[in-house]
C-alpha cells in the first residue's frame, strides 16, 4: 500500500545521502521523493511515497528517526491531506490532433507552456491520481519527454 | 527579540503538523581570547570528556592534529594498520564501557577502519574514529590520498560529520561523542580536513548541539509494563533471553534479581555472554546456531520468551517464523527499530534496559523454584556439551575447558572469528559483564589481537586472554609489534589446525567434503619463531599433557606471550544448527561414530552443584 511520509529534517549537505543511504542499505522501496527547504531555512521538508505493507512502513519510520538529522516523521496517509504533484510533458501534436489535446488540456486544468508545428509541451498540477490518468489520456499521441516532482502533500488544518 | 521569533517560528511550525517540536537550548559557548588552532581545541575537548588514550596511525592529511598530539595529555598508541586502531579501540570500548577513539588519514588510513566501523556499527560499540582529509580546496578533485570518507562511513555509523569551518570543530565533537555514548551506542566518525586542523578559532567550548534531545536523551519506558509482568506472571515456563543490549545498558545486577526472584532459567547470545553469570544455575548458556543443546531446547520448549536487548538475528532466530513459535513472546529494547523488525513479538516496551527493569522486578511473583527448573536442569543432563578425548591430541575444547577452570572464569576472554570462537563461548564459562569480547554481528577476522590489546590498556590489572585460530591471527598479525613496542600483556591463546575451520567444517557437511581454498598448511608460519622474532616469548604445545605446563607458561611470562596449540584438523563445532532451519533441525554431536573417549560436560551449573 502506498504510503506518503512527510519527514522534518535538518537542511545540511548529508541529509539526503542519509535518507537515500538507509533505503538502498535495507531495500525499501521509495515512489518518489522530494526536498526543499522549509519557511525557516535550516530545515527542509522530504516528502517520501513508498510502497509498502503497514508493518514495514513502520520500520522504515523507525529507522529513520535513528538519522540524526530528523527531527519529525508524520505519515500523512493516516491523515486528511493533500497531495499535489507538478508534471512536464511533451507529447507529438500535429495540426490534425492538436484539437483534440487542446480539450484534453482543457478537461484536466493543465496548461499549455511551449507549441511548435509538431509539438506542445503541457503544465499539469494536481493530485498523483489525476496526473496518471492524463497522462494515459495523452499516451496516444506520443510521449517526446516527461519529468515529474513527485509527491508533495499536507495535511488539512481544517480537519483537526 | 530573538525569543519572540523563536516563538513564531514554533507556532507556524505546528500550524504544518509538526507539532511537539523541541527548540534547542542554547549554553554557554567558551570563548578564548586569542584565536586557539582548531586540532588543538578537539585534543582538549577529547580530553574534556574523559579520553585519555586513542590509537591511530599517522599520515599526510592528519599531520597538524598530531603535531598537537605531540605535546598532549592523550596517551596515542602507534598500530601498525589502521584496522588495528578500529579494533583496539573498539577492545577498549568493549572492556570498560568508555569510548574508544581511533586515528587515521585521509584515504587508505579512513577507508582501512571502514571495516572496524561496521564491526562496531553492528555490535553497538561507541567509538570515535576521527580521519584527516585533504584541505577543504581540493575535496572533490580526486586529490593526492582523498576519498569519500564522509559518504563511505553514512550506513555504517551513527553520526558522521564533515569539519568545514574551524568554529565548529568543538561543537562536532562533543555531538559526536555524545551520540556515541547515548542511548544505543555506536560508532561516529569526524571527517577533518588538513586546512581546517591548522586554522584557528576562538570558540575552545560548545555543546550547543544542533541535535534533537530524542536522538540522545533517555526516554521512560514506553509500553506497557503491568502487561507484560502479568504475562510473566501467568507463564510456567519463562525464558530469559540475554542480549548485547543488557551489556550496553549495564542491567546484570537487574537480570540477576529477576532471574533469581522468578525462579527463570537463562540463555544468552553469543553477544550477550557474561550478562547473566555463566556457573549460575539458571544459566543455559549460550543459545542459537552453537548454542548449546539444553538452551535451544528451552528455547522450543518455554511458554514466555523475553528478549532483554537482543535482537532476534538470524544466528539466534534460524527460522524466524518458527523461533519459540509455541511461546509467547515479549521484547525490551531502547531502540525501537528493532522492535519486531524480524520477529514478531506479543508484548513490547521501548526503553533503557536497567529501567525497564526496575519497574518490571517489583510487579514480578516470587517463585522459590519452578518445576520448570527440574527441567531444565534435566535437559542440561541428558544433553552436555560433548567431545571425544583422544591420545596424543589436544582438543580444543578441552584446552578451554581448563582455562576455564584454572582462571575460575574471571579473565577476560577475547575472541577472533571461527571454530575457536564458538568453542570458547561454549566451553569458557564467563561470569562477568564486559569479560567476553568478540566480534558477534559482523564476525571479523583479524578482530581478535588489536581488540585483545585495547582491552587491556582499559584494565591493565586484569588478566587478558586472546583465544585466536590460525586463520585469523594472520590477518592482524602486525599487531604482535604493537603489542611488544607497549609491553602490552596480552596472553594469545593461537588454535593451529591448518584451516579455516569453520569454512572447512561447512564444506564437509555441507559441500561434500571438497575443500576448495581452506587449507592453510601449505604456507603458514612458524608462530613461535614469527613471535620470537617480535620479542614475544612463545611455546608451542602438542600433546594433552602438555595443557597444564602451556597454561602455567601463559601465567608465568610478563608482557605479551604466546602459545601455539596444535589441535586435530577435522574437529567440528557441535551442536548446530544449519543456517535458515528450525531449531528442531539441530545436529547434535553424534556419540557413536567418533573414535576415542566420551567427554562431556556442563560448564553452566557448577554453583549448582557447589
Amino acid at each position: 500500500m502506498k504510503h506518503i511520509l512527510s519527514v522534518l529534517v535538518n537542511n545540511s549537505s548529508g541529509v539526503l545521502s542519509h535518507v537515500s543511504s538507509l533505503f538502498t542499505r535495507r531495500g525499501y522501496n521509495i515512489d518518489s521523493l522530494s526536498v526543499a527547504e522549509t519557511q525557516n531555512p535550516s530545515h527542509s521538508i522530504i516528502t517520501l511515497v513508498v510502497n509498502e505493507d503497514e508493518r514495514m512502513v513502520h520500520q522504515i519510520e523507525k529507522q529513520l528517526y535513528k538519522l540524526m538529522d530528523v527531527i519529525k516523521i508524520e505519515n500523512l496517509s493516516n491523515k486528511e491531506s493533500i497531495e499535489r504533484e507538478l508534471m512536464l510533458v511533451t507529447i507529438m501534436a500535429d495540426r490534425s490532433r492538436r484539437e483534440d489535446i487542446l480539450s484534453l488540456v482543457d478537461v484536466f486544468h493543465g496548461t499549455i507552456v511551449d507549441m511548435t508545428e509538431s509539438v506542445v509541451m503541457i503544465e499539469m498540477i494536481g493530485n498523483p491520481r489525476r496526473i496518471r490518468t492524463f497522462l494515459k489520456a495523452i499516451e496516444e499521441f506520443g510521449i517526446i519527454r516527461m519529468a515529474r516532482t513527485g509527491t508533495v502533500s499536507l495535511p488539512f488544518s481544517s480537519a483537526e | 527579540m530573538a525569543k519572540s521569533n523563536k516563538v513564531k517560528e514554533q507556532e507556524v511550525l505546528q500550524g504544518a503538523g509538526f507539532e511537539k517540536l523541541v527548540r534547542r537550548n542554547p549554553q554557554a559557548i567558551k570563548k578564548s581570547e586569542t584565536p586557539v588552532p582548531s586540532a588543538k581545541v578537539m585534543l582538549e575537548n577529547l580530553l574534556l570528556n574523559g579520553v585519555n588514550i586513542c590509537w591511530g596511525y599517522p599520515g599526510g592529511a592528519i599531520l597538524p592534529l598530531y603535531d598537537h598530539m605531540y605535546s598532549s595529555k592523550i596517551k596515542h598508541i602507534l598500530v601498525r594498520h589502521e584496522q588495528g586502531a578500529a579494533f583496539a579501540a573498539e577492545g577498549f570500548a568493549r572492556a570498560t564501557g568508555k569510548l574508544g577513539v581511533a586515528i587515521a588519514t585521509s584515504g587508505p588510513g579512513a577507508t582501512n577502519l571502514i571495516t572496524g566501523i561496521a564491526n562496531a556499527n553492528m555490535d553497538s560499540i561507541p567509538v570515535l574514529y576521527i580521519t584527516g582529509q585533504v584541505a577543504t580546496r581540493d575535496i572533490g578533485t580526486d586529490a593526492f590520498q582523498e576519498a569519500d570518507t564522509y559518504g563511505m562511513s553514512i550506513p555504517i555509523t551513527k553520526y558522521n560529520a564533515l569539519i568545514k569551518n574551524p568554529d565548529d570543530v568543538s561543537r562536532i565533537t562533543n555531538e559526536a561523542i555524545l551520540v556515541a555514548m547515548s542511548r544505543r551506542p555506536g560508532p561516529v566518525l569526524i571527517d577533518f580536513p588538513k586546512d581546517i586542523q591548522a586554522k584557528s578559532t576562538n570558540i575552545e567550548y560548545n555543546q550547543n548541539y544542533h541535535l534533537e534531545p530524542f536522538h540522545f536523551e533517555l526516554n521512560d519506558p514506553a509500553g506497557d509494563i503491568n502487561q507484560l509482568a502479568d504475562a510473566f506472571n501467568r507463564a510456567s515456563r519463562p525464558l530469559l533471553y540475554v542480549g548485547g543490549g543488557a551489556i550496553a545498558s549495564d542491567a546484570s545486577k537487574k537480570i540477576i534479581e529477576l532471574a533469581e526472584k522468578a525462579s527463570v532459567p537463562v540463555v544468552m547470545t553469543l553477544m550477550g555472554l557474561g550478562a547473566f553469570p555463566g556457573q549460575h544455575e539458571l544459566s543455559l548458556g549460550m543459545v542459537g546456531m552453537h548454542g548449546t543443546a539444553y538452551a535451544n531446547k528451552a528455547v522450543m520448549e518455554c511458554d514466555f520468551i523475553i528478549s532483554l536487548g537482543a535482537r532476534f538475528d538470524d544466528r539466534v532466530a534460524t527460522d524466524p517464523n518458527e523461533f519459540a513459535s509455541q511461546s509467547m513472546r515479549a521484547q525490551i529494547d531502547i531502540d525501537s527499530a528493532e522492535i519486531e523488525k524480524r520477529v514478531h513479538v506479543d508484548i513490547h516496551i521501548q526503553g533503557d534496559l536497567n529501567r525497564v527493569l526496575n519497574e518490571l522486578i517489583p510487579k514480578v511473583n516470587f517463585v522459590k523454584k519452578r518445576p520448570w527448573i527440574e527441567r531444565t536442569n534435566e535437559l542440561k543432563k541428558q544433553n552436555p556439551l560433548m567431545f571425544n578425548r583422544e591420545e596424543n591430541v589436544i582438543k580444543p575444547q578441552y584446552f578451554i575447558h581448563r582455562l576455564s577452570e584454572r582462571t575460575k572464569g574471571n579473565a577476560i576472554v577475547v575472541t577472533d572469528v571461527g571454530q575457536h570462537q564458538m568453542w570458547a563461548a561454549q566451553f569458557y564459562t564467563v561470569n562477568k559483564p564486559r569479560n567476553w569480547i568478540t566480534s558477534g554481528g559482523l564476525g571479523c577476522m583479524g578482530f581478535g589481537l588489536p581488540a585483545a590489546i585495547g582491552a587491556k590498556f582499559g584494565r591493565p590489572d586484569e588478566d587478558v586472554v586472546l583465544i585466536t585460530g590460525d586463520g585469523s591471527i594472520q590477518m592482524n598479525i602486525q599487531e604482535l609489534a604493537t603489542a611488544r613496542m607497549y609491553n602490552v600483556g596480552v596472553k594469545i591463546v593461537l588454535f593451529h589446525n591448518g584451516f579455516l575451520g569453520m569454512v572447512r567444517q561447512w564444506q564437509e557437511l555441507f559441500y561434500e567434503e571438497r575443500y576448495s581454498s581452506s587449507t592453510l598448511t601449505d604456507m603458514n608460519p612458524d608462530f613461535v619463531k614469527l613471535a620470537q622474532s617480535y620479542g614475544i616469548e612463545a611455546k608451542k604445545i602438542s600433546k594433552p599433557e602438555e595443557i597444564e605446563a602451556g597454561i602455567d607458561f601463559l601465567w608465568s611470562t610478563k608482557g605479551p606471550v604466546l602459545l601455539e596449540v596444535m589441535i586435530p584438523e577435522q574437529e567440528k563445532v557441535y551442536p548446530m544448527i544449519p543456517a535458515g532451519h528450525k531449531y528442531e533441525g539441530m545436529i547434535q554431536f553424534d556419540t557413536t561414530s567418533e573414535k576415542g573417549e566420551l567427554f562431556s560436560i556442563i560448564p553452566h551449573q557448577e554453583a549448582a552443584k557447589k
